[in-house]
């Protein structure tokens, strides 16, 4: 018997990579022999823009990296300037970045669960997820005016007092409740479990060398949380998500614990951010902002693993050069060696447990 | 079916045609019917799984066009009629036009041999649950020709995956039927039907001695039907559409057709091998128990054993999507392997136990 390989072309346009993402798969059957990510197909030139604009020309398009997680990469942005500013952000300003981030954190991590079941070829949990999705979704709306892109930080503190927690409050009480019903449909569910357990393996030493950070690498046993070293952190106690399986399954867990995780870190915030005094601040007028020269390198822990902003600066008002280094990037890459040998709706379904997002990747 | 058969032949007598044109035209009138019937059934079957889909996920489904969106589904096989048909270049044309009215055909002629009422089943043989059998495979053996024939790879990988789902299901749905045919001593449908009836009502249908079998065949028929979580011929996260990725207009809405008349009729089969076709579960038929032995009664009797065949298909019909709101996707190769090492076993051990089961209880059942 001859076996014959033919290529399979997964995307630009499919249902199920997320976007723009587009594999160049040689397959025998439906296994999989090779894979070839091609990427580009949502480049915007993020950082050729930030040599065009002004800072504060700039900071909108930040939150368009990564629109579902607009806030990390606004704050990024952001910490990354005041380091060059050196400015120190008051206790309450802190707590509220804190409380945005990990809200944005939960909706992120809860819009996964449902493309990842999607992916799966289970349509329910999308509605579901989404509709918990919702409720943060709105209340961000409520803050900043707007549902994806805030722009909401700003430089030398946030652009609005914190309001309508009671809003919080509701959502950090009604998603324990939820988390459980997705354990019923979800995680207890065997054509799940069969689908995703010992799929897609990812060992601590591929993790290591294929520079994957965030969930995906928790979930292969690294306690590595960026969380844990961050400035705005600080008084905050959280426990490090962390399992060893390394499978779809492992990091399907580490992100449902994760959401528990960032509620009972919301619910500490909670308590303060209710008594706290009015917000002061000491905004910096962004017409005469101008950037020391200098280098500046700052990270942040996104919930798609490390972003971080490299900045050069010559003192002049638009910056010299900008890097931005995502999370998706590194795991689309990884799908080059995590794929090969898997059947084809395992490789959707590892490609999915990833947690790609396409705009993040391409930038 | 004899008086309508007897109806045409007298019909056709009064303008000098000979019997034989006849016995050979008569056909097409069951046929229109059904199709008629089918039309009609689909068209609620479409809305109402949109409508549960809704609900289950907590939304509305549709409701704009029609009132609580009844004629939404109309909407859209207008549109789908109304669109243009593309034929990929280098598709087999022929095979690749032929592939879905070969999928509708055999679902049409398969409704035919089915016992809708105690009169009323178009064409009775003898083996009419075997016929049905092989009739239900055909459909699938069109979805591979589909997939080979418009020279896509997502087709193809599709049509692939279908043959291994049939090579898999055929087999088990096979032993439960036989199970089936030792219990009623019959393979005509209306005598498995009969076998059923008992004062007991619905105790005495065949799901209770032959329970194991009952799960074993829906698992299996929802493995035909390509539905969740066997839809892996189709599935639209992997295969964007499977083998009707290339299809369009009324190629599609046939396709859409004959899997939604593939649904009705297989929960029909269903409910007759197992939850006692078209008799009541009471026991005693409604119409017979409240107006007696009248002439309305007994022409209410019709549209009562009808109704209660609809109705317990209808529930069927609602399990399989309920399931297909609840479950992921199964994964081809765990088909395989639940099939073959699991469920054929399983079939065949049932099959013993009915047989041994016939054989202790003798004549009572």
């Amino acid at each position: 018997m001859t076996v014959t390989t033919f290529k399979l072309n997964l995307g630009p346009q499919h249902p199920s990579t997320h976007g723009v993402l587009r594999l160049i798969l040689e397959l025998e059957g439906e296994k999989i022999l090779s894979c070839e990510p091609d990427v580009g197909y949502l480049h915007r030139g993020m950082e050729k823009m930030a040599e065009k604009m002004t800072c504060v020309q700039y900071l909108p398009t930040v939150d368009r990296i990564d629109y579902l997680a607009g806030f990390f990469y606004s704050e990024l942005f952001i910490r990354n300037i005041e380091k060059g500013l050196h400015i120190e952000h008051s206790k309450k300003t802190k707590a509220i970045k804190v409380l945005l981030l990990e809200l944005n954190r939960i909706a992120s991590h809860l819009l996964w669960i449902g493309a990842f079941l999607m992916d799966l070829g289970a349509t329910s949990p999308f509605f579901y997820a989404f509709r918990e999705r919702e409720m943060i979704l709105r209340y961000f709306e409520k803050l900043t005016g707007q549902r994806m892109m805030y722009n909401y930080f700003t430089f030398g503190g946030v652009r609005r007092d914190i309001d309508y927690l009671e809003d919080v409050e509701d959502i950090i009480k009604i998603l324990p409740s939820k988390l459980k019903d997705y354990e019923r449909i979800i995680t207890k569910n065997p054509i799940f479990i069969s689908r995703t357990q010992g799929k897609g393996i990812l060992d601590i030493k591929t993790a290591k060398n294929y520079a994957i950070t965030g969930v995906n690498l928790r979930a292969s046993g690294v306690n590595y949380d960026l969380r844990s070293f961050d400035e705005l952190y600080r008084d905050i106690e959280f426990n490090p998500v962390i399992r060893n399986e390394g499978d779809s399954l492992s990091r399907y867990l580490a992100r449902v614990e994760e959401i528990s995780e960032s509620i009972k870190i919301i619910s500490q915030l909670l308590d303060y951010l209710k008594k706290a005094e009015p917000l002061k601040q000491n905004l910096i007028n962004p017409l005469t902002m101008r950037l020391p020269e200098g280098e500046y390198y700052s990270e942040i822990e996104a919930p798609r693993g490390l972003a971080s902003c490299y900045i050069k600066s010559t003192g002049d008002e638009k910056l010299y050069r900008l890097k931005w280094r995502t999370g998706s990037y590194y795991s689309v890459n990884l799908l080059r060696k995590l794929l090969v040998g898997n059947y084809l709706n395992d490789a959707i379904a590892i490609a999915g447990s990833l947690d790609i997002i396409l705009p993040e990747v391409d930038k | 079916m004899n008086w309508l058969y007897y109806w045409y032949i007298e019909f056709l007598s009064k303008y000098n045609i000979p019997q034989i044109v006849g016995d050979i035209t008569f056909y097409v009138i069951p046929f229109c019917i059904i199709v008629a019937v089918l039309l009609i059934v689909v068209l609620i079957l479409v809305l109402v799984e949109r409508k549960l889909l809704g609900f289950f996920t907590q939304r509305k489904g549709p409701n704009r066009v029609g009132w609580w969106g009844l004629l939404q589904t109309l909407a859209d096989a207008i549109k789908l009629l109304t669109k243009e048909n593309i034929t990929p270049k280098k598709a087999d044309r022929f095979l690749f036009n032929l592939a879905p009215y070969l999928t509708f055909i055999p679902v049409v002629l398969a409704l035919g041999i089915i016992p809708y009422c105690s009169e009323f089943t178009f064409v009775n043989t003898s083996t009419n649950a075997i016929l049905y059998i092989i009739l239900a495979a055909f459909p699938v053996l069109s979805i591979f020709l589909a997939g080979w024939a418009s020279n896509n790879k997502y087709s193809l990988l599709g049509g692939m995956r279908n043959i291994a789902q049939v090579l898999s299901y055929e087999l088990p749905i096979s032993f439960v039927l036989l199970s089936i045919v030792v219990l009623a001593s019959s393979m005509n449908l209306t005598g498995i039907t009969l076998a059923q009836s008992t004062l007991l009502g619905g105790f005495g249908w065949f799901c209770i001695p032959c329970a194991l079998g009952f799960v074993i065949m829906f698992i299996c028929i929802l493995a035909e039907l390509n539905r969740c979580p066997f839809d892996l011929p189709e599935a639209e996260s992997e295969l964007i559409c499977g083998y009707n990725t290339e299809y369009s207009g009324m190629r599609f809405a046939v396709f859409y057709l004959s899997e939604y008349s593939m649904l009705f009729a297989n929960a029909i089969f269903l409910s007759i091998l197992f939850l006692g076709g078209y008799l009541s579960p009471f026991g005693k038929y409604l119409s017979t128990y409240f107006l007696g032995d009248t002439v309305v009664g007994n022409i209410l009797l019709y549209f009562e054993q009808v109704f209660w065949l609809f109705f317990k298909s209808g529930i069927i019909i609602f399990v399989i999507m309920w399931i297909r709101a609840t479950f992921p996707r199964i994964a081809p190769y765990d088909l395989l392997k639940f099939s073959w090492k699991f469920l054929l076993p399983l079939s065949i051990i049932n099959l013993f136990g009915i047989v041994i089961f016939k054989y202790i209880m003798g004549g009572a059942i």
